[in-house]
């Protein structure tokens, strides 16, 4: 588990950039945080990264977003996923998420277990005004990857479990 | 020329049956079934949504087509929503489409969602017709774009949102407020009880006063987050009276955020642009502060204001059929391999002339 605070959209995204630069095919991003803890905001830092310059914007309304970077990209978002059992569903997806390209999942704790073991999980929170709380945690072989590319921050050691980092937040609307 | 058109952009399976008449079109039909309301679940799920839409388009064509007494053969054209959208909700319509076209020889013609939402506002016979060139903003859910529309179906993007859509911010402040998602709606029914200045939530103008035409709905989203947790919601108020009273000026003042920055950046693009025409469609469109605010501000700059009528602001059928016809008019049809463009900066035409 890495973990530092942002001051806001601009360190967001710059952070999101570094993480970024680690990324390979089939990685996918689980973004965790309540509302407008800056989920569009990293993904968008992320996609700047892959080579992508067009608009990053919510994909609330229509669910995915596919953006052509270096890699193909992803962006999901799961706020309006609300069916119970809908991990029946989710084959389609999998597919998506398990190709050439890079997943960024927004709302993604609404997977609940569904969520791909090999998930990068990157949660967001507020922490007064502008600021920004954010916690990386990964698998591994992912981790090793992807340390390199941040810069320091906190870190707990490698017997990190993704329950260290506390169970996914309450939904905040529920 | 007797027309059917298919929206399956998103949430909504709607089929329309039109008869072109110059220069309007005669709806002889119109039968839609929305996934948001008729699902016992609050959201889509994307494979579930193209499933529902497949169950849904055939009995829909055939209920339209039997309360216009007219059959398959009947049909000269069919028009489809092609694209921006859901990407498997797009495939079925635009897959139904291209089958019934080539099955029956007849032209098919992709229209974009954004210039349909525009189209809406010729729907109504007698309300005057907007002229090209004119400005105009789709506002909805899923949409917050401002275009240069030059002719029907010649349009150049103005501006758009950088993070939010105008409609989304509305359902997730909705929610926040415990009106359930999609909660637009409500939030303009509860506002218009509460008082437009009791809170003071940011605007985001992104260099207005430079002609800058994007909108951002995300920050004033995220401010009403944060007032909401620092005034203790939804545990507090406690007071029946109170909290209603207090979820109706968030409301209010929310809303009054959204709706001075879509007229102002309207407007701008009004005068930066030299046009005199505007028109303002989508989903918020049917919002009554936008609508006052935008009849009381054109007029003044000198803008002539089109606005769709509220039954036709949201997702329909009728849309697409009235701006596919431009196209056809033209002599222009899609290819029988149209493809579902998902992304409005992927969208080109994909016309050509009828042979």
């Amino acid at each position: 588990m890495w973990a530092a605070w942002t001051q806001g959209e601009e360190e967001t995204r710059a952070l999101a950039a570094r993480l970024a630069a680690g990324l390979e095919p089939a990685d996918v991003v689980a973004l965790i945080g309540e509302l407008g803890s800056g989920k569009t905001r990293f993904t968008e830092g992320a996609c700047r990264a892959l080579g992508y310059a067009g608009r990053v914007r919510s994909p609330t309304f229509v669910l995915v977003h596919v953006y052509r970077g270096r890699l193909p990209i992803y962006h999901f978002d799961l706020y309006r996923w609300e069916l119970p059992g809908a991990s029946a569903e989710l084959a389609e997806w999998e597919e998506w998420m398990d190709g050439g390209g890079v997943s960024f999942v927004e709302w993604a704790d609404r997977l609940g277990t569904a969520l791909p073991e090999r998930a990068i999980l990157v949660r967001l929170a507020h922490a007064g005004g502008e600021r920004r709380r954010v916690v990386v945690e990964a698998p591994p072989d992912r981790w090793a990857r992807l340390r390199p590319h941040l810069p320091p921050g906190e870190e707990a050691g490698e017997t990190a479990t993704r329950e260290a980092a506390g169970a996914p937040p309450p939904r905040e609307e529920g | 020329m007797l027309l059917l058109a298919i929206e399956t952009s998103c949430d909504d399976t709607c089929v329309a049956l039109l008869r072109d008449r110059p220069p309007g079109a005669e709806l002889l039909a119109h039968r839609a079934a929305s996934q948001a309301v008729h699902a016992d679940f609050a959201g889509v799920v994307p494979e579930l949504a193209s499933r529902e839409h497949m169950r849904l388009i055939g009995p829909l064509l055939r209920a339209a087509l039997a309360a216009a007494r007219l059959d398959l053969g009947d049909l000269e054209a069919v028009a489809v929503t092609s694209g921006p959208g859901l990407v498997g909700s797009l495939l079925v319509g635009v897959s139904f489409a291209k089958a019934l076209a080539y099955a029956r020889r007849i032209p098919v013609v992709g229209v974009n969602h954004v210039e349909a939402h525009l189209a809406a506002v010729l729907l109504d016979e007698r309300a005057a017709r907007p002229k090209p060139p004119f400005i105009g903003l789709v506002a909805s859910g899923g949409h917050t774009e401002i275009v240069r529309v030059l002719d029907w179906g010649r349009w150049e993007l103005l501006g758009a949102t950088r993070d939010d859509a105008a409609g989304e911010a509305f359902d997730k402040v909705a929610k926040l407020l415990g009106m359930g998602f999609p909660g637009g709606p409500a939030l303009s029914r509860a506002a218009s009880s509460g008082r437009a200045a009791a809170f003071d939530f940011p605007r985001a103008w992104l260099d207005l006063e430079r002609g800058g035409l994007d909108v951002s709905f995300s920050g004033p989203k995220t401010a009403v987050k944060l007032f909401l947790d620092r005034r203790g919601w939804p545990e507090r108020p406690v007071d029946p009276i109170e909290r209603a009273r207090f979820v109706a000026d968030v409301a209010a003042s929310f809303q009054e955020a959204v709706v001075e920055v879509l007229a102002a950046k309207v407007l701008e693009a009004c005068s930066r642009t030299g046009v005199r025409g505007l028109v303002v469609a989508g989903g918020v469109a049917a919002n009554p502060a936008l609508r006052a605010r935008l009849e009381r501000d054109a007029g003044p700059r000198g803008v002539t204001l089109h606005l769709p009528a509220p039954a036709w602001c949201g997702d329909n059928a009728a849309m697409v059929g009235m701006a596919a016809l431009h196209h056809l008019r033209r002599g222009e049809r899609s290819r029988y391999d149209l493809p579902a463009v998902p992304n409005l900066d992927d969208w080109d035409g994909f016309y050509e002339a009828a042979r």
